[in-house]
């Protein structure tokens, strides 16, 4: 059986909605909670870690100097 | 101060240099804008003289902006980002010292063959085919030493400023080397390998996606790091961020025919860039709420940080222009927008506003980090210039909407017996007053570029570690 153009772009879209909601069940999956908060926080760490002492000297703008 | 050791475990040189040359071809190409600006007002200001004309300038400025100062920033930054997400020097050794020196030849050639006329006439990719390899060429080792990086990291996540930079410089050399696809007849002219309708299309999904992941993806990437840095806080929602990834570099690629409404290009064609162009607005807002709300409970550090200022309202400005953007990707409202000024104020709100703004913070960010220093020079001069650059930016984008506006309301209007009310020169005389109001705004946005370029020599001439960071109050 022979699909044709149309019946074709139905199917695509509805596997690109069904990837897009796997996407977000994925990422927003509870599981992944503690993972991803520790992703957001690997920025921070950065300085602490690999050289502490780094941290004194991180930009500091809060004032109006 | 652990200087020795830092400098020994990441390579921080090719970010000082690339950092330095985005000042100075933010300097360079703002200053050939605002002379083009000159010029349409008052035209003897090309002196006759052809390299000099608006026509050959006008490409000058764009690929300076946009490949020598917005590239300059992306190659800094994200040189930067991944080597401190991933804990780990750059991959590849002297291939990152390349990549400094072949792209600034690239920009050194772009400045020479431009105003002599060499060009390929195909908007954003200008450059004629032997630089177009050379860009190739840099392009593929700025990949290897990128993703090289990420492949020997010493941490088991990828953070994801690192997932929109990636994304970035892949979909680009992808964009570049399908549009620059020529025949070459002399080594200064070549013809496009496609024709007509398909080479529009061809160039649009390059000149969109150009948009879309240099200017886009690349500057997200930027603010993914950047905005928690300064503001001191992890992103708002982590897991916002990887939908928002996913969404964006899908639904960009299929935005490019709306450059081509109401022309040779399939209407179908036409209909789905539109459509996809529209959809865009959500992945766009999507991002610009997570940036934006990484401050939320710390909105106070807006009062006294400069830097983050600019971070923040080149995020407004994002959210305005990718705002702006779909609405005019609708074709009835294309049909008055279209070639017009109004397209160049949509184009200036996101490049001076969301794509400069985010590079100048995150700019200021890094200078005293790379030159040893715990902030700059003056912190008052980055207030100063946070309020050159926004008024530049308010007078050039209000202008170029009321002109643009007026024109496609004077282009359209027809008197009863179908003859047109108004004569092309009509609308032209119309547009000078917001021209030189334009013209205003884009020279106080170079002013400030200078300003940063006085500010950044002095905390790099200043004694090591002499410039201490200041607590908040």
């Amino acid at each position: 059986m022979t699909m044709d153009y149309g019946t074709l772009r139905g199917v695509i879209a509805l596997l690109i909605l069904a990837l897009f909601i796997i996407i977000v069940v994925w990422s927003f999956n509870k599981k992944r909670k503690n993972s991803f908060e520790e992703a957001a926080n690997s920025i921070f760490e950065e300085d602490s870690k690999v050289d502490r002492k780094e941290e004194k000297s991180k930009q500091e703008t809060n004032n109006n100097v | 101060m652990t200087t020795t050791l830092e400098h020994s475990s990441y390579n921080y040189k090719v970010v000082r240099q690339f950092t330095v040359m985005t000042v100075i071809w933010g300097i360079v190409g703002t200053l050939v804008g605002v002379l083009i600006a000159a010029q349409l007002i008052w035209p003897a200001l090309n002196f006759e003289t052809p390299w000099l004309t608006y026509s050959r300038l006008r490409p000058l400025h764009t690929n300076a902006v946009i490949f020598a100062f917005g590239t300059s920033a992306l190659f800094a930054t994200s040189y930067y980002i991944v080597q401190r997400t991933c804990k780990t020097t750059l991959f590849g050794g002297k291939l990152a010292a390349f990549t400094f020196w072949g792209w600034q030849a690239i920009i050194v050639l772009a400045a020479i063959t431009l105003p002599l006329g060499y060009t390929s006439s195909k908007e954003y990719a200008e450059l004629e085919w032997p630089i177009d390899i050379l860009i190739a060429v840099v392009w593929v080792a700025y990949a290897i030493v990128f993703f090289g990086t990420l492949v020997k990291r010493k941490t088991s996540h990828i953070y994801v400023a690192n997932w929109f930079l990636g994304g970035f410089i892949l979909t680009v050399a992808v964009l570049h080397i399908g549009n620059s696809m020529v025949v070459p007849i002399s080594m200064t002219k070549s013809y496009s390998l496609y024709s007509g309708a398909i080479d529009a299309m061809m160039q649009w999904w390059y000149g969109h996606n150009a948009v879309g992941f240099l200017l886009t993806a690349g500057f997200l990437g930027m603010m993914y790091y950047f905005v928690p840095k300064q503001a001191e806080r992890p992103v708002y929602s982590y897991r916002l961020s990887i939908v928002h990834f996913w969404a964006l570099v899908s639904l960009y690629i299929w935005a490019g025919p709306h450059h081509l409404h109401y022309t040779a290009l399939p209407d179908w064609a036409q209909s789905v860039g539109m459509v996809m162009s529209i959809v865009l607005f959500l992945p766009s807002w999507g991002g610009m709420i997570n940036g934006i709300m990484t401050l939320s409970g710390a909105w106070h550090k807006l009062r006294h940080d400069p830097i983050l200022r600019f971070l923040i309202v080149s995020l407004s400005f994002y959210g305005m222009s990718t705002f702006e953007g779909p609405m005019m990707a609708i074709k009835s409202v294309n049909a008055l927008s279209h070639y017009t000024d109004w397209t160049v104020g949509h184009v200036h709100s996101g490049a001076l506003g969301w794509v400069a703004m985010i590079s100048i913070g995150a700019m200021y960010h890094l200078i005293p980090i790379l030159f040893n220093q715990g902030r700059m020079y003056s912190i008052r001069l980055i207030n100063i210039h946070f309020w050159m650059h926004t008024a530049g930016i308010i007078l050039y984008i209000v202008a170029m909407w009321i002109s643009g506006v007026m024109q496609g309301l004077m282009w359209r209007a027809v008197n009863a017996d179908g003859t047109l009310t108004y004569s092309f020169v009509e609308s032209l005389t119309a547009s000078y007053p917001f021209y030189f109001i334009r013209f205003l705004g884009g020279v106080l946005v170079v002013a400030g570029f200078i300003l940063m370029a006085y500010n950044m020599f002095k905390t790099i001439a200043a004694k090591d570690n002499s410039l201490k960071a200041v607590e908040a109050a």
